[in-house]
């Protein structure tokens, strides 16, 4: 079967956040941008499945601006076939992204599509679930185990409280949690022979959507601060300072 | 303005979660809440006394049993024409339905909703917490995912809502269920505790993390949680996670020992009414949040402090 993986090229993990001082936003000029954490997750799992003779090709697709390129060849230097760069300047929401790539599994047939289960920038947690929606598909969302076996797939997924197994029907969705396995690195080598694999663009426009979006920013802000704490200097303070909490009588 | 709310239950009892939902939800408008499930009439009647609650529809059925949510979100989005919004608790539950009613409807979802700033404008979060948005909804129908931590619970008793059963198109034929490992706690749930006690990945290992972590939670009647470090270390199960991935927490005390404090360990704590931090490294970014801040080795202090607690 085919394997669709959608990524997202977001502000690097590791950097700081700052907001704006105008309100309108995080500045994200000249900061670290990166694969979103958990569609590399999704990328390595399609990976794995192709490794095991369960896919046939992955396709990676991302919807963002021109420098998103950089994250499908990450992608393809991780070990994926080709690249669909669907370009938007302005950005495009869950909803928008969910029927681009419904539009994109209609034309591809893949017997799975991986996602991340949410992309640390906005944090919405509902590409997936939306694009499970739009194609009428079954939905394996935060995934720690993946497990194909013929025209059904076996997805452990992470639940308040413990784990959940469900059984789905391929073609199905999967989103995956952080546990699901670990990203290889892209070997130098890799990085040169992505350079050579197909990438396919494309506009939402060519796919017939329209990507207004439904929700307007009012204003981004900074979180409440919080008052600067004191230092205790031994167990015999600590357990004081408990007490006066009222956490231990 | 009517609003549908999504009760989390376990057939018999409604989620502490929901309680938080119903709040959320009464700031918009008449809350009705949906009770769906197999064998759920006891969580309806449960949801019925829920003070705020104006009805209470129950859709029984074995396609709704565990809450699959290609079975449940057309149900919700037939419901729908009804109602204005919908709202869910942000639960591994409501977080795998709502959006895939929202997308039923064609309308964008507000997930994680902080406040409610008026009938079309919430606030949430974004960047791991380090950022707090404002946003104004334009679609005719809301759906919402409510951030439990954010809202008062309603008062589980006082209400006496009228309890209507429904029924809907049943099972898709897409999913089913093959089982579920609940990990065994007898200490209280994580995301309603009062008090948690949370390791790192400087415990060490799986031994000592529940060597000093687990005492100090129970003579404290705490919840025990973990760092992101800690579980991929394999030092705690994976459902102790606090963090932007993990669970979202805000106890009134949250006691946080050998964990740095990495900006995805702080956006599931950083809410917590007192954070106290038990670490040897004093520039450790956990102690810029901490009320109360100990350095030192965790290995002396968490023993000592569990004994003359």
């Amino acid at each position: 079967m085919k394997v669709l993986v959608p990524v997202k090229r977001v502000l690097d993990y590791n950097v700081k956040p700052r907001v704006k001082a105008d309100g309108t936003g995080v500045d994200l000029a000249n900061v670290k941008m990166s694969m979103n954490p958990f569609d590399e997750i999704a990328v390595e799992e399609a990976i794995r499945l192709k490794e095991k003779g369960v896919a046939s090709e992955i396709v990676v697709v991302s919807i963002g601006e021109q420098k998103a390129q950089e994250t499908l060849r990450t992608a393809l230097a991780m070990g994926a076939d080709r690249a669909i760069l669907i370009v938007s300047e302005d950005k495009v929401e869950p909803l928008g992204v969910a029927k681009l790539l419904a539009k994109v599994a209609e034309a591809e047939q893949p017997g799975l599509v991986i996602l991340g289960k949410q992309a640390i920038d906005d944090d919405n947690n509902q590409t997936g679930q939306m694009l499970g929606a739009l194609l009428g598909w079954g939905q394996g969302t935060f995934a720690s185990k993946v497990e194909v076996s013929g025209d059904s797939v076996e997805v452990t997924r992470e639940v308040d409280g413990g784990l959940e197994t469900v059984k789905l029907k391929t073609p199905a969705i999967v989103t995956t949690d952080l546990r699901l396995n670990e990203p290889r690195y892209a070997s130098l080598p890799n990085i040169m022979k992505a350079k050579s694999k197909p990438m396919e663009q494309k506009t939402p426009a060519d796919y017939g959507v329209d990507v207004t979006p439904r929700l307007s920013i009012v204003k981004v802000e900074e979180p409440a601060k919080r008052q600067a704490g004191v230092k205790v200097a031994d167990v015999d303070e600590l357990i004081g300072k408990l007490k006066t909490l009222g956490v231990v009588a | 303005m009517s609003v549908l709310v999504w009760v989390e239950h376990d057939n018999a009892s409604v989620k502490d979660a929901t309680l938080a939902a119903v709040t959320a939800a009464g700031k918009l408008g008449e809350v009705v809440a949906l009770v769906a499930g197999q064998g759920a009439q006891g969580a309806a009647d449960a949801a019925a006394k829920i003070a705020g609650v104006s009805k209470v529809l129950l859709a029984d059925d074995a396609a709704y049993g565990h809450a699959l949510a290609e079975n449940v979100a057309p149900l919700i989005a037939e419901l729908m024409s009804g109602y204005d919004a919908f709202v869910a608790p942000a639960t591994t539950t409501g977080k795998n339905i709502a959006p895939r009613v929202a997308a039923l409807l064609d309308v964008m979802q507000v997930s994680e909703v902080l406040s409610v700033e008026s009938a079309d404008t919430f606030t949430r979060p974004i960047y791991a917490g380090n950022a707090i948005a404002t946003v104004k909804s334009s679609d005719a129908k809301k759906v919402l995912t409510i951030r439990g931590t954010a809202f008062d619970k309603a008062a589980a008793e006082g209400g006496s809502a009228s309890v209507e059963t429904i029924s809907g198109k049943g099972d898709t034929g897409l999913s089913s269920f093959v089982g579920a490992e609940i990990a065994k706690s007898e200490r209280p749930e994580l995301t309603s505790a009062k008090i948690i006690v949370s390791g790192g990945r400087a415990l060490g290992s799986g031994e000592q993390f529940h060597a000093l972590i687990d005492p100090l939670a129970d003579k404290l009647g705490a919840a025990v949680g973990a760092s992101r470090a800690a579980v991929d270390a394999g030092y705690a199960p994976n459902d102790y996670q606090v963090g932007q991935t993990g669970k979202i927490v805000a106890p009134e005390v949250y006691i946080a020992v050998g964990i740095s404090g990495a900006i995805q360990h702080l956006a599931g704590m950083k809410d917590s009414k007192v954070i106290i931090a038990i670490n040897k490294d004093e520039d450790a970014p956990i102690f810029q949040v901490a009320d109360v801040g100990l350095v030192g080795d965790l290995f002396k202090i968490v023993p000592e402090l569990t004994e003359k607690l």
